[in-house]
C-alpha cells in the first residue's frame, strides 16, 4: 500500500529530526559547559556546578561566575539568534548567500555604533547599542524599499544589500581612521564581534529579545517551509506570502540587531548556520532550532579556539570570519560551476 | 468531487505597473470540463492564469468563485478549492517526493498543524493517480524532468481541488512525457471531475486535450468555445499571425494545425522520395 509507504517515511524523517536536533542540543551543552571549565584555570565540572548553585568557591566563584558564565551565555545566545535569523533569510529569500551578515544589516548596526563612539563621543555602551538596533532596522528597511519593485527578488535584494554593507564598510573605515587612539579600542568591538568583557547587563536585552522573537518565528516555520517551493506555490497553497515575509523579516532583523548590540558582528555565524544545520538534518523538517543550534555551537567552540588556541586572545569574529570567509569562497565556486546564477 | 463550482472573470483589467496586459476580459470557465487557453507569446494568458488563481489583483473587475470576489475569500478557504501549478515551481534541495506532495496539505491543516490520517491517505492517493508511489521516498532532484512534472501534479492533487489551474505544465518536457501529462490530467477530469484550467503553447495538443478553447490575442479573448467550432485558418492568422491550413486529426478527430511556412511549402515543396529503390 502507498499509504503505508508514506507514513512509514515520514515517521522516518521525523525520527531522524528528532535524533539530529537532539544531538546538536547536547553538543552545544558541552561546548557550554567546556567554556565555563576550561582556561587559565581548569575547574572540574563539580566546582563549576558549586558555582552556579550560588556557593562561594575560592577562585572560581570569581573566575567561573563573573568572568566564564556571562560570556559562555552570551556566546550562546549571540550564535542563536544569529544562526537563527540567518536561516530565516536564507529560506525566505531561497539563496545560501541571502544571510544577514552579507547583506549589510550587521553593517549598519556596526557603522552606527562606531559612529557614536567615534564621532558622536558617546560613552555609554547602552546608548551605542540602542543606536545599533536602530541603524539595523534602518538598514533593512532601506534595503528592502531599494530592492521593492512589483514584489521582492531574492537577487535584487541580496545585490543592492552586498553594496549598502560595502558603502557601510567604507564609512566604517573612514571613522576609523579619523579615531582617536582611546577610542579605537571601544570602536573594534563593532567590527569583528567579540565576547569580551561579557557582562550579564549584556546578556540580558538579548535574552528576552531571543525570547520574544524565536516563538514568532517558528510560527511562521511552516509557512516559510512553504516559500521554498516558490512565492507563486506558496500562495496557491495558502500562505499570504508578503504577510508572512514582513513578519519574518521584522523578527529575523530584530534577532540580528540585538545581536549586533550584544557582541558586534560576529562575523559569518548567520551565512554558516544553516548551509550547516541543512547538511546534518537533511530535508526532514524545519532548519530553524537546528541553525540556531549550529549557531551557537560555532560561537562556543570558536571562542574556545580563539581565546586558548594560540598564544594571543583573539575576538571571536576572528576564528568565524576565518572559517566563514573559506566558506563564502566555496559557495561561490560551487554557483559558479553549476553555471547558476547567485 | 463535484463539479459544482465555477469560476468566472468579470470585466478584468490587469497590469504590472504602468503596462497593462490584460483589457476588461470575460471569461467563463465551464464546470467538469478541460479548459486551454492559447495565444502568442506575451499576449497576456499567463497573466490572466495569475489573476484566476488570486496571485494578481486585477486593476478592474473581478474574478469571481461561486458568486465571491476570489480576491476577498480567505486564503486558505480558497486554496481548498482552487490548486494551481505555476510556470516553474522550486524544489528545495534533498527533498524526497513524498515530503513534496505532502506539502500540498497545507490548507487542511490546523493551527496546530496535526497531520491527520486523511493527509497520509490523501498524499498516497495523489502518488497512485499519477504512478510516482514507486519514486515516494526518491529525492526530487534526481528525477527526470517527466518524473518531475509528475511529482508537481501529484502536489497539486493531494491539495484536493475541484478547479486545477496549471501554467504550461508541458513546457521542457519532450514529445512522449507531454503526452502522458496531458493523459494524466485527462483522467484526472473525468474520474474525479475536476474543473481543469491550463495555459498550453502547442495548438495541436490543446486542440486535442480541450473541451474548451479559449483564445487570447492583445488581453482579450477572441475566440472561446469546442475546438471543432473554433480552430480554423483565420484563428490562427489572427491570433498566432501565422498562415496555416486547418485539417482533422486522423487519430484523434480534433483539429490539425498545419502551419504555411515561407519555405518547403508550396512552390518550394519537395516531392517525397521513393526509398528502397
Amino acid at each position: 500500500m502507498t499509504a503505508d509507504v508514506v507514513v512509514a517515511g515520514r515517521v522516518r524523517r521525523a525520527r531522524h529530526w528528532r535524533l539530529t536536533v537532539s544531538i546538536l542540543a547536547v553538543a552545544v551543552v558541552v561546548a557550554f559547559a567546556l567554556s565555563l571549565m576550561i582556561g587559565r584555570t581548569f575547574y572540574g565540572p563539580e566546582e563549576v556546578l558549586r558555582v552556579i548553585a550560588g556557593q562561594t568557591v575560592p577562585g572560581a566563584s570569581f573566575t567561573v561566575g563573573v568572568l566564564r558564565l556571562p560570556r559562555a551565555v552570551l556566546g550562546m545566545l549571540v550564535g542563536f539568534a544569529f544562526g537563527l535569523a540567518g536561516v530565516t533569510f536564507q529560506t525566505m529569500l531561497r539563496n545560501a548567500l541571502a544571510a544577514p551578515d552579507i547583506i549589510g544589516i550587521s553593517s549598519g548596526a556596526s557603522a552606527a555604533a562606531v559612529f557614536a563612539i567615534v564621532v558622536l563621543q558617546v560613552s555609554s555602551a547602552t546608548t551605542a547599542s540602542v543606536l545599533a538596533i536602530v541603524a539595523a532596522l534602518v538598514t533593512a528597511a532601506l534595503i528592502y524599499v531599494l530592492a521593492y519593485k512589483d514584489g521582492i527578488v531574492g537577487t535584487r535584494l541580496i545585490l543592492i544589500g552586498i553594496g549598502i554593507s560595502a558603502i557601510l564598510k567604507s564609512l566604517v573605515s573612514y571613522m576609523i581612521i579619523r579615531a582617536a587612539a582611546w577610542d579605537l579600542q571601544t570602536a573594534m568591538r563593532w567590527l569583528t564581534g567579540s565576547l569580551n568583557g561579557a557582562t550579564w547587563s549584556r546578556a540580558l536585552p538579548l535574552a528576552v529579545a531571543i525570547a520574544v522573537f524565536t516563538p514568532v518565528l517558528l510560527g511562521q516555520a511552516r509557512h516559510l517551509d512553504l516559500l521554498r517551493l516558490g512565492d507563486d506555490t506558496a500562495a496557491a497553497l495558502g500562505v499570504r506570502v508578503g504577510r508572512t515575509r514582513l513578519v519574518v523579516i521584522l523578527a529575523a532583523v530584530a534577532l540580528i540587531a540585538f545581536a549586533t548590540a550584544a557582541a558586534g558582528p560576529v562575523a559569518f555565524v548567520a551565512l554558516l548556520s544553516g548551509p550547516i544545520a541543512a547538511r546534518i538534518v537533511g530535508s526532514a523538517g524545519s532548519l530553524l532550532v537546528p541553525a540556531g543550534l549550529v549557531g551557537a555551537l560555532l560561537v562556543l567552540v570558536s571562542d574556545l579556539i580563539a581565546q586558548y588556541a594560540f598564544g594571543t586572545r583573539y575576538p571571536v569574529g576572528v576564528i568565524t570570519g576565518v572559517v566563514g570567509a573559506l566558506y563564502l569562497v566555496f559557495l561561490l565556486v560551487r554557483v559558479n560551476r553549476s553555471g547558476g546564477s547567485l | 468531487m463535484t463539479d459544482t463550482h465555477v469560476l468566472r472573470v468579470e470585466g478584468v483589467t490587469l497590469a504590472y505597473g504602468e503596462r497593462t496586459v490584460v483589457e476588461s476580459l470575460d471569461l467563463l470557465v465551464p464546470p467538469g470540463q478541460i479548459t486551454a487557453i492559447i495565444g502568442a507569446n506575451a499576449c497576456g494568458k499567463s497573466t490572466l492564469l495569475r489573476a484566476m488563481s488570486r496571485l494578481l489583483a486585477p486593476r478592474r473587475g473581478r474574478v469571481v468563485l461561486d458568486g465571491k470576489d476570489l480576491h476577498r475569500l480567505p486564503t486558505r478557504e480558497v486554496a481548498r478549492t482552487l490548486g494551481l501549478l505555476p510556470q516553474s515551481p522550486i524544489a528545495p534541495e534533498g527533498i524526497t517526493v513524498s515530503d513534496l506532495v505532502a506539502r500540498g496539505r497545507h490548507p487542511y491543516r490546523g493551527l496546530l498543524g496535526r497531520w491527520t490520517a486523511e493527509d497520509d491517505a490523501a498524499v498516497a492517493r495523489a502518488l497512485d493517480l499519477t504512478g510516482t508511489a514507486d519514486l515516494a521516498d526518491r529525492p526530487v532532484d534526481e528525477l527526470s524532468g517527466g518524473q518531475r512534472q509528475r511529482v508537481w501534479i501529484a502536489m497539486a492533487l493531494a491539495q484536493e481541488t475541484d478547479i486545477l489551474l496549471l501554467d504550461e505544465p508541458t513546457t521542457f518536457l519532450d514529445l512522449s512525457h507531454q503526452v502522458e501529462v496531458l493523459d494524466l490530467l485527462t483522467d484526472l477530469n473525468r474520474e474525479r471531475g475536476t474543473t481543469i484550467v491550463m495555459v498550453l503553447h502547442d495548438l495541436n495538443l490543446a486542440a486535442r486535450y480541450a473541451d474548451h478553447l479559449v483564445a487570447v490575442k492583445a488581453g482579450q479573448v477572441y475566440a472561446a468555445g469546442a475546438p471543432e467550432t473554433v480552430l480554423d485558418a483565420q484563428l490562427v492568422r489572427e491570433v498566432f499571425a501565422m498562415n496555416s491550413q486547418v485539417v482533422t486529426d486522423p487519430v484523434s478527430g480534433r483539429p490539425l494545425v498545419l502551419p504555411i511556412s515561407r519555405h518547403h511549402c508550396g512552390a518550394d515543396r519537395r516531392e517525397p522520395v521513393a526509398l528502397g529503390v
